[in-house]
């Protein structure tokens, strides 16, 4: 059934300090950037917060900066705009990648980095991106603000480290600076739309067939965008082998905690993950 | 929350419309504009069916609250045909048969539109991706992806 229109009030906000003042009020307002995850739940009649600011045009949270050790995207960045950077293509190809994976073109015109993370959907695409980049994240309030690495974020179903009156500013990813073996795959029902049954993002330093360095996360695979940091320290200095990308495999499907769902099953979702990760470890031989 | 004062460049011509702020656009074209060429298909985004250009960029106006839309330039369907002549998409999707049904068609060709605007000869894999988030349950698309070609063959 469709919301009632008159029981929802929407604020444009002016700037930052705008948006910052309502989240404060303590009157419940609820930030919307895109509005491509709250108006779908707005259109079924099941979206929870009455009053909304949009974010989506705030300024302060639509820039690309790039320092020399690190990018700062703006929280309502828009997955488009991720896509068409010049510098997170040849540096950051797997949230790129991950963006071009989210919805078709008409959501990722709206659609926004710092909404694919507040959704915290376990879903989502870009989330083990931004895991395997090390991402850190910027809250700020009226009080100011603070970073959180991205790994920490996500508590539980749903349940993050932000509080009701602040707003992911900005998401921070050091810059490289190094050669790493890269590597993004989702699989879903279709290219296009569709949502992921298992999302995988990896990348790893290798020297003469010895890890040097190496992140694994997915999507869709837990209550959380969840980083394999067991199956990383099981890989961390060895020598890439037949036997070791055999273990590997074992491990991570002790470290996932897949369900099943309208979209796939916890099987399903387990042996997909161990094909994804063999197949990653395998470029690295 | 009581009506607010939403004003649009729509297809050119200025227009102001009093609705609820959250009204979605889709609704606000449909019934205060009575412009019922953008379709509701799926109404979550996921169909294609009401897309509309706004301010260049494609969207699904089924998930724009109509307050966003506020001072916003936006493009419909019913803009694209100029002095009774088709433009030159609608022209090569009647040519190739591209319309069955009709209620994608729309939604279609205001993503060709935005897709062309942007990248005038496209690949066709980048006429695939540019098209893949409309969805279509009839043609099975390859007349569709026929008349982009066809439509940006036009371009010269």
């Amino acid at each position: 059934m469709r919301s009632h229109l008159p029981d929802y009030d929407l604020v444009i906000a002016e700037d930052l300090a705008h948006a910052l003042r309502l989240l404060a009020s303590g009157e419940g307002w609820r930030p919307m950037a895109g509005g491509t995850d709250l108006m779908v739940l707005f259109n079924a009649g099941r979206l929870p917060y009455r009053r909304l600011v949009s974010i989506a045009k705030l300024e302060e949270l639509n820039s690309i900066t790039v320092f020399p050790e690190a990018v700062a995207i703006g929280g309502a960045v828009t997955y488009s705009t991720v896509q068409r950077h010049p510098l997170l293509q040849a540096e950051f190809p797997l949230l790129c990648q991950a963006a071009s994976w989210t919805g078709g073109v008409a959501n990722q015109n709206r659609g926004t980095l710092g909404g694919n993370i507040a959704n915290a959907s376990p879903a989502a695409d870009t989330p083990p991106a931004l895991l395997v980049y090390d991402a850190e994240l910027e809250l700020i309030s009226e009080h100011g603000s603070r970073l959180i690495p991205y790994r920490q974020f996500h508590t539980g179903y749903k349940v993050m480290q932000s509080r009701a009156d602040e707003l992911l500013a900005k998401i921070h990813v050091p810059r490289p600076h190094r050669p790493l073996i890269q590597y993004g795959r989702k699989v879903g029902a279709r290219r296009a739309q569709a949502i992921s049954k298992v999302c995988f993002s990896a990348l790893a330093e290798v020297d003469l067939s010895v890890v040097k360095y190496i992140r694994i996360a997915l999507g869709s695979v837990a209550p959380v965008p969840l980083r394999c940091l067991k199956v990383e320290a099981a890989l961390t200095g060895q020598n890439i082998t037949g036997g070791l990308i055999a273990n590997a495999r074992e491990l991570i499907a002790q470290e996932i905690q897949p369900i099943d769902d309208i979209r796939s099953t916890a099987r399903y979702r387990s042996l997909v993950t161990q094909n994804l990760l063999g197949e990653f470890l395998g470029r690295l031989l | 929350m009581a009506d607010t004062p939403i004003s649009i460049t729509l297809n050119g011509a200025l227009k102001t419309v009093t609705v609820p702020g959250m009204k979605r656009l889709l609704d606000v074209l449909r019934e205060d504009l009575c412009l019922v060429g953008t379709k509701e298909g799926c109404g979550e985004g996921e169909c294609g069916a009401c897309s509309v250009i706004l301010d260049g960029e494609l969207v699904n106006s089924c998930l724009i609250p109509a307050k966003q839309a506020d001072g916003a330039r936006l493009q419909t369907i019913e803009g694209m045909a100029q002095s009774g002549q088709l433009h030159s998409i609608q022209r090569a999707f009647a040519e190739t048969g591209a319309a069955q049904c009709g209620i994608c068609t729309p939604g279609m060709i205001m993503a060709a539109c935005a897709l062309l605007a942007r990248n005038s000869h496209p690949s066709p894999l980048q006429i695939r991706e540019g098209l893949a988030g409309n969805i279509c349950r009839c043609t099975g698309y390859q007349k569709i992806f026929d008349a982009l070609e066809s439509a940006s063959r036009q371009n010269g």
